[in-house]
């Protein structure tokens, strides 16, 4: 195997073993908030690992442009995606579960 | 005028990288399109500063360099917890300071908010943004302020 | 490596139908066929390159598009709904 492909067999299984976890996250947290946290890992890191990985394979040519795009586009619209849909839980009055405990790092509260 | 010419030169990227086929016939239909589409941009009034924030351009490598930093070291902590189990999350869910005074910046913080694994900005108001954090670390990390002054620092 | 890439992401995607079958939330489900989409995208780019193939990336580049539309409309789509209830129980 040339340099080239090891670089992109790493980051291929890197990004695999992300997008796994996040799975196992989306499967075993509490609620759908704290599973949303869960997506987000698949949504940048995974992808990124994975679409990088491509690009190692790719080479000079117009392939490249295209995962890169296909990066650009999810980075974007990722955030956007799991905004739209938090706020969508909080409206319809889904409460998240915390940990019961008085508020973190109150001096942060107004702080200039 | 320079947002236009910015969307025109984005747009003509995408098309040239997209299509792969460069003959006069092809790349007829790609000026006409994207004539049109800055037009229609241009109708729906949303080719400005917000759209095209080319006064950022300066500052934004060096910010998104930051962010990936951020990015990668919440990914490992997310990481370990999912394979931990229910048992190492403390969800938090509150509001934080947002200082940025204009629009865009505070969407850029919101964004990097929910970039970053582990937090998940839920309601974006005047001054304050609601946040869920998967653990109490990330809240407190996250109302240090650093993310915060750093938003800040890139609207001046 | 690309063959053990391309079963990773069919088996989180079977996770991620399992998620949406279960919920229990409506936003649960959204979120599962949010994240089933993701990872179509990655597969379809994946699996161009598998079969030597890129020209699947084009595809992949739609469905991203699509699934981000798909599920913000789907999300605003349950956010009138929910004012719709509202304001009829408001109105009794």
């Amino acid at each position: 195997m040339s340099p080239l492909e090891i670089i992109s067999a790493v980051l291929l299984a890197i990004g695999s073993f992300l997008v796994l976890s996040g799975a196992i996250g989306l499967l075993r947290f509490p609620d759908v908030y704290s599973r949303m946290h869960a997506a987000g890992i698949t949504d940048t890191l995974g992808a990124v690992a994975i679409l990088l990985g491509l690009m190692f394979l790719a080479g000079w040519t117009l392939v490249l442009a295209k995962l890169i795009m296909i990066l650009l586009f999810l980075l974007l619209t990722g955030p956007t995606a799991s905004h739209t849909l938090g706020k969508a839980a909080w409206k319809s009055g889904l409460q998240p579960l915390t940990d019961g405990r008085e508020p973190a790092g109150d001096s942060g509260k107004g702080a200039e | 005028m320079k947002h236009t010419a910015s969307v025109t030169l984005v747009l003509t990227a995408i098309w040239l990288a997209n299509s792969g086929h460069y003959t006069a016939l092809l790349l007829g239909f790609g000026v006409v399109s994207i004539a049109l589409v800055v037009w229609i941009g241009h109708r729906m009034d949303v080719v400005d500063h917000e759209s095209q924030p080319l006064h950022l351009t300066g500052k934004l490598p060096g910010y998104y360099l930051w962010l990936l930093k951020n990015i990668i070291a919440s990914n490992i902590d997310v990481v370990r917890r999912a394979w931990v189990g229910p048992s190492a999350i403390s969800p938090q869910f509150e509001t934080v300071p947002a200082d940025q005074k204009t629009d865009i910046g505070r969407v850029i913080y919101a964004n990097s908010i929910n970039l970053t694994p582990g937090t998940l900005s839920v309601e974006v108001g005047e001054d304050t943004i609601l946040v869920h954090s998967l653990t109490r670390e990330g809240m407190v990390s996250l109302k240090s302020g650093e993310m915060n002054r750093r938003v800040c620092g890139l609207e001046e | 490596m690309l063959t053990v890439t391309t079963i990773t992401l069919l088996v989180v995607m079977a996770m991620a139908l399992s998620r949406a079958f279960v919920g229990p939330t409506v936003f649960d489900r959204i979120l599962a066929a949010n994240v089933f989409g993701t990872k179509t995208v990655l597969l379809i780019a994946v699996v161009g390159f598998l079969f030597g193939r890129p020209e699947f990336l084009d595809i992949a580049l739609v469905y991203a598009l699509i699934n981000f539309i798909g599920v913000v409309g789907m999300l605003r789509l349950i956010e009138y709904l929910e004012e719709d209830k509202q304001s009829t129980e408001d109105g009794r």
